[in-house]
């Protein structure tokens, strides 16, 4: 049962938009269960890659399988087992939140669509907003229920491609608790990002993709040890802004 | 596991009542494609129509077929206009990348415009019957001015699908409306073609608008339809088909 073990296998995937070459050959393995994150700067072709493993753009050369099944040739199982989360949230603001979630289940082919909205509504805690449109509902209200969409029907493989570009940290910091959770129930997780203590807090394991390959991948613990000893000095430790932010914000809170 | 074609049908009604919502919960949508050309309606009967010597005694009798052409024209653009959003919003990339059947995302739209194209048009049919509109045509002369009207709002949608899936601003995916917007004023829609100058009533006689208008109003008024229906129907059946493997082919590559 060593396929079972892994949920995601890439090896040596290209592909060139026009003349440019984007992936020159990326090789890398996901565990079942267990939080990817995939770092680079902008342009480096993360998106690239969630494209492809999300059958949504076909590689030049290379095969991956997800799930156990080839991305191209078993595109239909692929999409059974995967949900793909965009840069974007791509909710549909004309739609209530609600009948967004009811849509998808519907699209997914389960039963008892309504139960399944609602209990997601409840988990995301935008219950109260349920019967609103979308189009006047705030930018973390809008990029909960995107991710609530994307785990209607529990898909075994969760692609979030830059999910918390643009959230406000509190709900950032809520977000990453979403994740840590999907994993602890046996999800796949596979998420790129910018954000180095993103990836440092919750990936089981980083890859840095630079220049159209994967320059290194391991634990963080494992990255760490790649660096010259580190020397030990004693500062101050200041708060961070973040720190600060979130103080103040949930002191509020409890008023 | 069933392959996703077994739930084309699902797949589609889910799409069809998406848009169908969006279509009802837009006021701008019902303003274009009933009240304005219900307006346009009671304006040329009411104002004009005194003045025009349309050869015929019952005014609204003539001008219906032209008011239901400019209804079903005027509603194309919101084709070209949902397509191009959800391609933005990532809706598309959404539905893509999960197991439905693929070309249910777009048939959609085009069973939408179709379906909402033909409540406004007995809307406004059920609005002439109010301002005097007669008409002893036999049911099977009905069916033929809906079989035709139906082949014309498929094949303006097929045209719109192209530039809502290939434009690059909202703008440009809307600017295909104002061409055909215009076709209906220089036809035979409103007065008959023998009172314009030459070359514009050259063109006029012998562009698609003028010979559904025609068919149209002789179904209605128990007339023989002699040739007409035919270059009706070959204009409609051809635009259609030729727009459909266009869209088909953008679609493919696009998206």
């Amino acid at each position: 049962m060593l396929q079972n073990d892994i949920a995601i296998s890439v090896e040596g995937l290209k592909k060139s938009y026009k003349s440019v070459a984007v992936l020159k050959g990326v090789d890398f393995e996901v565990k079942t269960g267990s939080i990817f994150a995939l770092l680079g700067s902008n342009g480096a072709g993360k998106t690239t890659i969630v494209k492809i493993l999300s059958t949504l753009l076909k590689q030049d050369s290379g095969n991956a399988l997800v799930n156990g099944f080839d991305i191209v040739l078993n595109s239909d199982s692929v999409r059974q087992s995967i949900s793909l989360t965009g840069q974007f949230a791509a909710v549909d603001e004309i739609l209530t939140g609600k009948e967004n979630l009811i849509m998808i289940a519907k699209l997914r082919h389960l039963s008892k669509p309504v139960e399944i909205a609602e209990n997601l509504l409840i988990r995301f805690g935008i219950s109260d907003a349920a019967d609103r449109r979308v189009s006047a509902y705030s930018g973390g209200m809008r990029r909960r229920l995107d991710i609530a969409m994307s785990l209607v029907g529990d898909p075994q493989i969760v692609f979030l491609d830059e999910p918390t570009t643009g959230l406000d940290p509190e709900v950032r910091i809520e977000f990453w608790k979403v994740i840590k959770e999907l994993s602890s129930n046996g999800t796949t997780v596979f998420l790129t990002t910018q954000y180095l203590d993103e990836a440092e807090h919750l990936a089981d394991r980083i890859a840095i993709l630079h220049e159209g390959r994967i320059v290194v991948s391991g634990t963080f613990l494992g990255l760490k040890k790649l660096f010259p000893k580190s020397k030990v000095e004693y500062i101050e430790k200041q708060p961070t802004l973040e720190e600060i932010f979130l103080a103040i914000i949930n002191k509020k809170g409890e008023d | 596991m069933k392959t996703t074609n077994n739930y084309f049908l699902n797949d589609l009604s889910v799409m069809v009542g998406r848009s169908m919502r969006h279509t009802f919960r837009s006021l701008d949508t019902i303003i274009t494609v009933t009240i304005m050309p219900l307006a346009l309606m009671l304006i040329f009967v009411y104002v004009l129509g005194g003045a025009i010597q349309s050869g015929s005694d019952n005014y609204v009798n003539y001008l219906l077929p032209g008011v239901l052409i400019i209804a079903i024209a005027n509603g194309i653009g919101y084709v070209s206009y949902r397509l191009f959003m959800d391609k933005q919003r990532g809706i598309f990339e959404r539905f893509h990348s999960m197991p439905i059947a693929r070309s249910a995302a777009l048939w959609g739209h085009v069973l939408t415009s179709l379906v909402s194209n033909m409540i406004s048009l007995v809307v406004i049919i059920l609005v002439a019957l109010i301002m005097g509109f007669r008409s002893d045509a036999s049911i099977v002369s009905w069916l033929a001015v809906f079989g035709i009207l139906i082949f014309f709002t498929l094949a303006l949608t097929w045209i719109a699908v192209i530039p809502g899936l290939s434009a690059k601003s909202v703008d440009g995916a809307a600017v295909i409306a104002y061409p055909i917007h215009l076709l209906p004023l220089i036809s035979s829609a409103f007065v008959p073609t023998e009172t314009m100058p030459g070359p514009v009533r050259a063109f006029a006689e012998n562009q698609p608008v003028t010979s559904i208008v025609e068919t149209v109003r002789s179904l209605l008024s128990n007339q023989p339809v002699g040739n007409e229906i035919w270059i009706a129907l070959a204009w409609c059946i051809g635009i259609m088909l030729v727009a459909y493997f266009f869209a088909m082919g953008v679609y493919r590559k696009r998206m």
